[in-house]
């Protein structure tokens, strides 16, 4: 009933995106998302978006799935173009008025490229970290990213642990909370009828026995860590060592002519851009 | 032989701080050596110790008198506390509660990432670990995709892989279907015949049956210890400290009462075969 959420979203493949470095897709998306929000004028646009459609075509990710990522903040989409439509004071005469409803040119260009941002922020993030990394890559590479931060005792480690911990014992946790619904059903206990109240009432049965297990759980994974030798990072190796290949050098060199050109775009003389 | 574990008039409570120096608690007084490559069957009734002995065995428990030592390492031996549990490992019972990462690989890895041992070494004996337990093809799957006899196999894997010399079994077999049950006790077998030293703590007394040695503890004391074929003549003895004996030892009991001149030591079902065809023979 419950399927495998430890992955995510993410779905396997071998596309060039896939197969880059975590830890550059890490720092790419961040360089990413500072470029969405630098892009000004319509040549910059164009371009911006250009660049996210070329990473979804080398991603092999199917453009419905990115559609399916941009269903849910199409909302917040809308809500943000009726905001920058009318609210953005023009100069020279509204393009439409209606009573106190005055909508210049200058909103509806501020609009379409919020709609653009959003679009982008949301497809460029999606198809270079969720989609094409797996869950458990991520926390590696961060974990490697952030190490120079425990000098000032951040517990990187410890974090990126927890986490995979995490991933690990999701599936089985929601195994068990089946079960045990399952097992309280067979009882008699009636889960899903009357209101709120009564449905967070009858939770209660299956949220105790699920604590108990899972404080069970810790304190025999903590031996079991114990007897394989486990004592925090110190002197800890890893089997898989991240090196970073020609396409990761590739992607970067992309990156920064990609950043060049469109820095470039932005300052040519166009009357659409943004104010 | 050269002994790998050894204890020494050891005593162990949980709640030692409430009565120091008595010797009352869930470990009495217990004194015992395990030859290397010896195949140990540790057994007694629920709530007997048998989990806190072998807890002592590997340094996970440190003994409040008496002095364990493996391989002539005092356990409780702070600098080398580690290089005791890389030696003596412990798989334990609920297979999902001792995998830690979430593929297959990463999980054998754990054990020689945490010594410290370099990348391109823990490949290979990630590799050799896993093909040791026939599991080599689902080197990249999740353990949650597994059964419970794989996810155990992946368990010892992940214990070879720190190349210890002993490898404790706490109950390893107890939550297994008979198909799972048979699997692990394959690799114990083969384990065993490679020169591993090995304890077994079983409920199944047709596990113990194979060993080289059975110790019975009862209430945190050594009851029996001795070849299986002599602890497990003992019917009676067994039975009053809360234990079963094989079947076919119980059969061999049962007729021998009955006054047939027949062994009690019998273990095996060939074993019996043969003295029950002698007897009816007559
Ligand atoms: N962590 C603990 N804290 C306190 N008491 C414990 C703990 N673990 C086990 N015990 C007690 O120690 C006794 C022996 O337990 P254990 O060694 O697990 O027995 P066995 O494995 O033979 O069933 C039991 O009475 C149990 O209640
Ligand atoms: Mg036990």
């Amino acid at each position: 009933m419950l399927k495998d959420i430890t992955l995510g979203q993410f779905f396997p493949g071998s596309s060039p995106i896939h197969r880059l470095d975590p830890r550059v897709k890490l720092v790419l998306v961040v360089l990413l998302v500072v470029l969405i929000f630098s892009a000004k004028n319509i040549f910059a646009f164009s371009f911006l978006v250009l660049g996210v459609i070329s990473l979804v075509l080398l991603s092999q990710i199917s453009v419905k799935v990115v559609l399916k990522a941009i269903r849910p903040i199409l909302i917040l989409m809308l809500f943000t173009a009726i905001i920058n439509l009318f609210w953005t004071k023009g100069t020279g005469d509204p393009i439409f008025a209606l009573g106190f409803i005055k909508v210049w040119r200058e909103g509806l260009v501020n609009a379409l490229f919020m709609v653009l941002r959003i679009v982008s922020l949301v497809t460029g993030t999606s198809i270079l970290l969720t989609y094409t990394t797996s869950p458990i890559a991520l926390t590696d590479a961060l974990e490697r990213l952030l190490k120079p931060l425990k000098v000032i005792k951040v517990p990187v480690h410890e974090f990126a642990m927890m986490m995979t911990i995490a991933l690990r014992f999701i599936p089985t946790l929601l195994e068990e909370t089946d079960k045990i619904i399952n097992a309280q059903k067979a009882r008699g206990a009636s889960l899903d009828k009357g209101n709120l109240i009564d449905k967070v009432k009858a939770f209660v049965p299956v949220l105790i026995p699920l604590f108990i297990s899972a404080f069970r759980r810790a304190d025999e994974l903590a031996c079991a860590m114990e007897c394989r030798c486990y004592r925090g990072d110190e002197g800890r190796t890893r089997m898989k060592v991240l090196k970073m290949g020609e396409i990761d050098y590739l992607s970067i060199v992309v990156f920064l002519v990609f950043t060049a050109v469109l820095f470039f775009l932005n300052t040519l003389p166009t009357s659409i851009s943004v104010r | 032989m050269s002994e790998m574990i050894r204890l020494d008039n050891v005593c162990f409570d949980y709640e030692a701080d409430e009565h120091p120096d008595s010797c009352q608690g869930i470990i009495k007084n217990i004194s015992l050596s395990i030859e290397k490559g010896t195949f140990v069957a540790l057994l007694g009734h629920n709530g007997s110790g048998k989990s806190t002995l072998a807890k002592l065995m590997n340094g996970i428990l440190l003994p409040n008198s008496g002095k364990v030592t493996v391989e002539g390492i005092d356990t409780a031996d702070e600098e080398r506390i580690w290089d005791i549990r890389r030696r003596v490992g412990m798989v334990f019972q609920n297979p999902d509660n001792q995998i830690v990462a979430t593929t297959v690989e990463e999980d054998v890895a754990f054990g020689p990432e945490n010594l410290g041992i370099e990348p391109s070494e823990i490949r290979r004996r990630v590799d050799k670990a896993l093909e040791s337990v026939h599991m080599s093809e689902y080197k990249t799957h999740s353990p949650s995709q597994l059964s419970g006899g794989q996810k155990q196999r992946i368990a010892i894997a992940g214990i070879l892989a720190m190349e210890p010399e002993c490898i404790l079994f706490d109950e390893s077999t107890a939550m297994l279907d008979p198909h799972g049950r048979e699997e692990v006790m394959a690799q114990i077998m083969r384990l065993r015949r490679e020169g591993m030293t090995v304890v077994l703590i079983t409920h199944y007394m047709n596990e113990a049956v194979f060993a080289d040695r059975v110790i019975v503890v009862n209430d945190g004391e050594i009851a029996l210890d001795d070849t299986p074929a002599k602890v497990f003549s003992q019917v009676e003895t067994l039975r009053s400290l809360g234990l079963d004996v094989p079947q076919v030892t119980h059969l061999a009991h049962l007729l021998a009462e009955d006054g047939y001149g027949i062994r009690r030591d019998l273990l095996f079902e060939d074993e019996a075969y043969g003295e029950l065809s002698a007897l009816l023979k007559k």
